[in-house]
């Protein structure tokens, strides 16, 4: 693809915006968070939030969810981590998201409500539990 | 281990975000001779004692984690360079700042490949905190060269915090890698 330029990216978005408008869609009430500390990048958590946002875009999901980035949750024995949370769902801790999840993440989670039970994991390591 | 140039560029932004950063810079610069990275930032700093047990893989200041006993980020960095023959260096000063400085050789089979520096620069604007992003990025080998700014993307795309603005973004740093 052609090198854009900051005015083509203020345009894209002014297109999107319009677009948004159109489909009435409500705000955001979906938060995604990727665990990206060391533990979370040496098991390739960069390529699963870089897919996570891939998919939410290729699924329509984009403008309601906040991606967020956040450090060791304690769960290093089973990274990458996505933690989500949404309204009417369980808020869940995700484990072993390496990328080729991404889409399954947004589709069966997000679009249809359902969980992705071979990923939960709930239980930090003994170091990180807050006393 | 990381596994790309990418990620334990990374690992040190978080350090720097975590430093309580208002500004942090990074450039990636891909020579002829090699991958040189520069990540500074000016968050708290390190008296020499406190850097001395940050570079230690079995030492871990308790600030994130009270009881964990272990802190790879800057040891994994350490060693990665030493097997392939590298260079590293960890600058900093207590109430100014902290600069870390790495070189892997194109010529040793076992420096890490750069990995892709759009979805690098994505991740490293949409980090968590306030933090001013300043990224530089060159390339020798076709005169690739741009740099640019959170601020600018966040102005010309929204709230990164919204993973609309952030696909946008998304797109436009891989265009750039395009030249």
């Amino acid at each position: 693809m052609a090198k854009m330029t900051l005015d083509q990216l203020r345009a894209l978005r002014a297109e999107k915006q319009e677009e948004l408008e159109r489909r009435n869609v409500e705000g955001k009430d979906i938060q995604v968070i990727v665990g990206m500390g060391t533990c979370g990048i040496a098991a390739g958590a960069k390529l699963t939030f870089d897919a996570i946002v891939a998919a939410l875009e290729k699924h329509n999901m984009a403008s309601r969810v906040v991606v967020r980035q956040t450090g060791c949750m304690g769960l290093c024995y089973v990274e990458p981590t996505v933690e989500v949370v949404m309204p009417d769902m369980p808020s869940v801790i995700y484990g072993k998201m390496t990328s080729e999840f991404a889409e399954e993440l947004v589709v069966k989670h997000l679009v249809e409500h359902s969980l992705l039970d071979n990923h939960i994991f709930d239980r930090p390591a003994v170091d990180i539990v807050k006393h | 281990m990381h596994f790309t140039v990418g990620d334990f560029v990374l690992d040190l932004a978080q350090n720097s975000v975590e430093a309580g950063a208002r500004t942090i810079e990074v450039e990636v610069d891909e020579g002829a001779d090699g991958v040189r990275v520069r990540v500074a930032d000016d968050g708290r700093g390190m008296s020499p004692e406190a850097r001395a047990r940050a570079l230690d893989p079995l030492a871990n200041s308790g600030a994130k984690h009270p009881g964990r006993k272990v802190g790879l980020g800057l040891p994994f960095i350490r060693q990665a360079v030493e097997l392939a023959g590298g260079s590293f260096s960890l600058e900093s000063e207590r109430g100014v700042g902290t600069e870390a400085r790495f070189f892997f050789p194109s010529a040793s089979v076992d420096s890490p490949p750069l990995g892709d520096v759009g979805q690098l620069f994505t991740a490293l604007v949409s980090l968590a905190g306030a933090a001013e992003m300043k990224l530089r990025r060159s390339r020798s080998r076709d005169g690739l060269k741009y740099g640019i700014t959170k601020s600018e993307l966040v102005e010309a795309a929204g709230d990164l915090s919204s993973a609309a603005s952030l696909a946008l973004v998304r797109q436009f740093l891989a265009s750039q890698e395009e030249g």
